[in-house]
């Protein structure tokens, strides 16, 4: 066993762990803040909704393409400049809280309006003929009813950014994307890099875990 | 009372203007039940929803107790709003509230209720459905019938004047539906609430309505007491709709009167002259011999009625007429 893991330092493992929590959590954290405001505003100016705005719809829709369609590993390095600016500096786990956010953000607001759309219309003019206003609307029925939806695109977000912030070990970034390309591949000691993949594999069915008995507990359908 | 002045609506599809609803007047009298009834399609939705605004008319005025609400302000409508229930097909409950909490929202809505007063009110709305047990259950627990008594009880919450019903047994089997009907019956008569209710099914109307309407392609096309309409329908389309609730299949019906000899006539009784021993007296005081080719003995809401078709044969046939014209009896030559 010794021999297997030779290459293995545990403190670093459980500090990159610590690391990639931190940027996930973070990051999801101001992803959610971000995208669900601007999922519910895609939603409610689209096409035959409650506010119907064709162009601040296309706009916003333009926007969350943009930074959806871009590779990350590219969005990585094209937001170093924005980075340093927001943050002062583009490395370490600070370094990659904002690309990840601009990664995110807009994949979560797309999942926040696809989960809103699956709200029964029926609902939301029961509510209107009930005399609720616009934030009674979003506030009392949209949200709760879509909330099954809503906590499983936050699950799917998170997932996805676990795999963005080990992308961000690239770039200077920390965690444990970091050590496995550091040592994993630049210094060839695979049981680095099995050990962070294992690791990171665990952290990803824990979230999935995690999420799907959320939606179940609130699922009342 | 709900009037509608020249009211229109289009809807524009493809730049094109596709009417929904063509010039209607009409008047809905407060504390009436008033049925519009018409093929799906026919724009009796979205003549329910002009009431609450849910869709805005094209042109013309609606009023509501003689207060033109096309120009109400939107606090203006949301307060009209709480006053004019609604119950729907598929009854639109929210599914991530109780049965309790439903019924509470549009009070928590309204904003001006206290959380004892709005208790308070749950409980006797609950009592009032008859789903006292159901409080803390959510929708997806309750069968059909139960979720559109909480539809109705949610629709009462904030004591509105008028409830409007689009479709609202539709989704009931025929026991739940005689029962949810009976509910709004017993609404209407102890709360005096207007209800306008839409549906496809003329034994709806004939079971809660005073007067109905019968729509068809964006228009009106008849409308009067229901007892008046339903037995002696003018419009084609309402003909239609009268056969259908009575399962009247009309070739059959014209094969009995080929093989029938004599004069084919139709007797309409109203009211107490439905129990009255008219026929027998005729036939003893006219000579004529009659036989039945088909009848019905019902209730128009409260109101019992009997159609017959007869042949008569034999005997003094103008004695007969008039004594049957003579009586509370409406009387139809159909050969």
């Amino acid at each position: 066993m010794e021999d297997l893991l030779i290459n293995v330092d545990w403190v670093e493992i459980g500090w990159a762990s610590w690391d990639t929590l931190v940027m996930v959590g973070l990051s999801l954290l101001f992803s959610v803040l971000i995208g669900l405001p601007l999922g519910v505003l895609l939603f409610l100016t689209g096409k035959r909704q409650l506010l119907e705005q064709p162009a601040v719809y296309s706009v916003l829709s333009f926007l969350v393409n943009v930074l959806r369609s871009v590779p990350f590993i590219i969005l990585l390095i094209v937001m170093i400049p924005v980075t340093v600016m927001i943050i002062g500096t583009s490395l370490g786990v600070a370094g990659a809280i904002p690309p990840l956010v601009a990664g995110g953000a807009p994949f979560f607001a797309r999942l926040v309006e696809t989960s809103l759309r699956e709200v029964d219309r029926g609902i939301i003019e029961a509510t209107q003929a009930m005399g609720a206003n616009i934030r009674q609307i979003i506030f009392g029925a949209l949200l709760p009813e879509a909330l099954p939806g809503i906590i499983a695109a936050v699950t799917v977000t998170a997932i996805t950014l676990v795999s963005y912030a080990a992308m961000s070990g690239v770039v200077g970034g920390g965690g444990l994307g970091d050590l496995a390309i550091r040592f994993g591949y630049q210094r060839f000691q695979t049981d680095v890099m099995v050990i962070t993949v294992a690791l990171l594999v665990i952290f990803v069915q824990l979230l999935q875990m995690a999420g799907d008995r959320l939606v179940l507990y609130f699922s009342r359908r | 009372m709900i009037e509608f002045d020249q009211v229109q609506k289009s809807y524009q599809v493809g730049g094109r203007a596709i009417p929904a609803l063509h010039a209607t007047s009409m008047t809905i009298q407060a504390g009436e039940v008033f049925g519009i009834v018409g093929h799906s399609g026919a724009g009796k939705s979205t003549l329910v929803r002009l009431i609450n605004l849910l869709e805005r008319p094209t042109d013309g005025r609606i009023l509501i107790d003689g207060e033109n609400i096309t120009d109400y302000s939107a606090e203006q409508l949301r307060a009209l709003r709480r006053k004019v229930g609604m119950i729907f097909q598929h009854f639109n409950l929210l599914s991530s509230k109780t049965v309790a909490d439903n019924i509470a929202f549009p009070m928590k809505l309204a904003g001006n209720y206290s959380s004892k007063e709005i208790s308070v009110r749950v409980a006797e709305l609950l009592a009032r459905v008859g789903l006292s047990d159901h409080a803390s259950k959510y929708p997806s627990q309750l069968s059909g019938g139960q979720k559109q008594r909480v539809g109705i009880a949610r629709a009462l919450a904030c004591r509105p004047a008028i409830l409007l019903c689009d479709e609202a047994t539709s989704a009931l089997d025929p026991q739940t539906t005689q029962s949810v009907l009976q509910l709004l019956a017993d609404i209407n008569r102890e709360l005096g609430l207007t209800i306008v209710l839409i549906t496809h099914e003329m034994d709806v109307v004939r079971r809660v309505c005073d007067r109905v309407a019968v729509m068809d392609a964006g228009r009106v096309v008849e409308m009067g007491a229901v007892s008046d309409v339903f037995l002696h329908p003018q419009h084609p389309t309402t003909r239609d709709f009268v056969f259908e609730s009575e399962n009247i299949d009309r070739n059959e019906m014209q094969e009995d009167l080929d093989q029938a000899s004599g004069r084919i006539l139709r007797l309409t009784f109203r009211g107490d002259a439905t129990y009255k021993p008219l026929l027998g007296q005729v036939a003893r005081d006219s000579g004529v011999d009659f036989s039945i080719l088909s009848g019905r003995i019902d209730h128009i809401k409260d109101t019992p009625y009997g159609q017959l078709t007869l042949s008569l044969v034999g005997g003094d046939l103008g004695v007969a007429m008039s004594a049957l014209e003579a009586a509370d009896v409406h009387v139809e030559v159909l050969r």
